[in-house]
């Protein structure tokens, strides 16, 4: 049962629903001997399944290195990661990920490059030659209606501005119903409507499919109205200074992001961030944190 | 309309040039007074083209034979090289040393070589065309797998996508641009190879033709041999210049929209 299926109240399913993804004392170190630098310092964190969690801080303090952890594009230099309740690599979840830079490929169109990943995910994968003009396609185009891109399948992406293109790219990282969705500043490039809009379409797509996100942000006002946790970093070598329950009533939306609760919260996280960024690693843990 | 305008305009520059080019050689001959024996003009060479034709058609079949034959083979070869140094980086930075070595040789000097290994004739032309196309398709084609986006590469990764499934959905296709930029420069250097082989060690072939025309002072007819491998490089360019297109347009599209 997900938490989430109710669309009310407390936000956080964290305390129901299994642990998903766990560090132990996970840490990275990049390079070796003199020029190693630890990107991350020991960190243990857990997400439960369908849960929301944004990650912020400083720049460098390696957000994206916790999210490459998980996605088992990088081990971990000491300690563990696991998810799914298995050590990366043993069990096949899928996962789907989005970057800031939308990466469609030029010589697809719009519904090809969104169905790249049925092409490669088993079990549609095994499927891929029989449905690609049947349930994949309309499975795409249904996919590409939600985020409004409707009409849009056959253009390629030269053809569509940035934020369209994300919305291809969010698609992309949707189509093979991932367990476990990895964003990295998917909306860092777009306009401030475009994101908003797309924070919306995200919640919706969040609230109607079970799946558990992780989104590295910059922007304090996007963690708050999308996650239901958002774990704030120091900067290198990262650590998670605080973790932040965000209780807030789903569905929510951009008039509440003006509200004093909100403002509040969003208030504290930079104060949070900006105390990082001073380099001392020491925060005053604002009251009302979680 | 704007288009068709800009493509006369392209074309009819570039053809009244080739035609200036020659009236001018014409009339200088002629105003000059210089021998046919020295510079032959082009009327004279298109002379000899027509009266000597039924004894070039077989050198002409030969060359663009040995020169298809080896560039077909060099095209499979460098194709396979680039994709092995640009997916591994184990293989680039082992196997580039070598492979720049080997391009720096001259070719030329690569020739007598291959005579002595398999004697005069059509094989040293086949491997020195080959050998002379590889290079150049290997380097292209392995930027264009190594500059692979690594942000696509991740999400690749994340998918579970096998090697197999990057480079054959991924690098390959992104690659194609590169590498067909690779094959107008190589078809043309693969004709340099087969003339030079069949100059130095052959009894057929435009290049023996141009050395025996040359010798019997039948400046016309070494000339007219010249004519023959242009016109074929030409073609040939032309040809791979439309497949690309065909083959590549989406890394052209933009630049056609900007021109409409
Ligand atoms: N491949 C690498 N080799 C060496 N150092 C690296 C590598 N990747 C990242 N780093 C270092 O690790 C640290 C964390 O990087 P990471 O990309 O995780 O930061 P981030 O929090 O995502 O930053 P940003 O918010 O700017 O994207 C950085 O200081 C960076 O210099
Ligand atoms: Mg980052």
């Amino acid at each position: 049962m997900n938490a989430h299926d109710g669309q009310t109240g407390s936000a956080s399913p964290g305390a129901l629903a299994p642990t998903f993804i766990e560090f132990e004392n996970a840490s990275i170190t990049y390079g070796r001997g003199e020029r190693a630098v630890q990107a991350l310092a020991p960190t243990s964190l857990k997400v439960s399944e369908g849960d929301f969690v944004a990650l912020v801080g400083p720049s460098g303090c390696g957000k994206s290195t916790i999210l490459k952890m998980v996605g088992e594009l990088l081990k971990p230099s000491s300690g563990h990661v696991f998810v799914s309740g298995r050590e990366i690599g043993a069990k096949a979840i899928r996962i789907g990920m989005a970057y800031q830079n939308p990466t469609l490929l030029p010589w697809l169109n719009i519904r090809d490059n969104v169905m790249l990943p049925l092409k490669i995910v088993p079990p549609f994968r095994q499927e891929f030659r029989s449905k690609r003009k049947g349930e994949f396609r309309d499975r795409v185009d249904a996919l590409l209606t939600q985020v409004g891109l409707a009409g849009f399948g056959e253009k390629y992406p030269f053809q569509l501005s940035g934020g369209m293109m994300q919305r291809a790219n969010l698609c992309r990282a949707l189509v093979h119903d991932p367990d476990l969705l990895l964003l990295d500043e998917p909306f860092g490039a777009l306009d401030q409507f475009t994101r908003e809009e797309l924070w919306a379409i995200m919640q919706d797509l969040w609230l109607s499919k079970k799946l558990t996100v992780l989104l590295v942000t910059h922007d304090l006002r996007e963690a708050a109205y999308l996650a239901n946790r958002i774990c704030v970093m120091s900067s290198r070598p990262g650590r998670i200074l605080d973790d932040q329950i965000v209780d807030l009533k789903r569905p929510r939306n951009i008039d509440m992001t003006f509200q004093p609760d909100f403002v509040a919260l969003n208030q504290r996280l930079r104060a949070m961030i900006v105390g990082a960024r001073g380099g001392t690693g020491i925060v005053n843990h604002a009251p009302g944190t979680a | 309309m704007e288009r068709v305008v800009e493509v006369i305009r392209e074309k009819g520059a570039s053809t009244a040039l080739i035609i200036g080019f020659f009236v001018f050689w014409e009339l200088f001959c002629l105003m000059a007074n210089i021998s046919d024996i020295l510079l032959p003009r082009p009327t004279q060479i298109i002379a000899a083209l027509i009266k000597f034709w039924p004894a070039i058609w077989p050198h002409t079949y030969q060359t663009l034979y040995t020169t298809l034959v080896g560039f077909s083979i060099g095209v499979v070869i460098g194709l396979l090289l680039g994709i092995l140094i640009g997916s591994s980086k184990l293989a680039y930075d082992t196997a580039y040393p070598l492979l720049v070595g080997f391009s720096s040789i001259p070719k030329v000097a690569v020739v007598p070589i291959f005579v002595l290994w398999y004697g005069a004739g059509t094989v040293p032309a086949i491997l020195t065309a080959m050998i002379i196309c590889i290079f150049p398709i290997v380097v292209n084609v392995a930027t264009g797998i190594a500059t692979v986006e690594p942000e696509l590469e991740d999400v690749m990764k994340t998918l579970k996508a096998s090697k197999l499934d990057i480079l054959w959905n991924v690098s390959l296709p992104r690659s194609m641009p590169y590498f067909f930029a690779a094959l107008k420069v190589a078809i043309t250097l693969a004709f340099v190879g087969s003339v030079v082989a069949e100059t130095v060690a052959s009894n057929r072939g435009i290049g023996n033709m141009m050395m025996i025309a040359s010798s019997s002072f039948n400046v016309p007819l070494v000339f007219a041999g010249l004519f023959v491998l242009a016109g074929l490089g030409v073609a040939l360019y032309v040809l791979f210049s439309l497949i690309e297109y065909r083959v590549t347009g989406w890394a052209h599209r933009k630049t056609d929209l900007a021109a409409t």
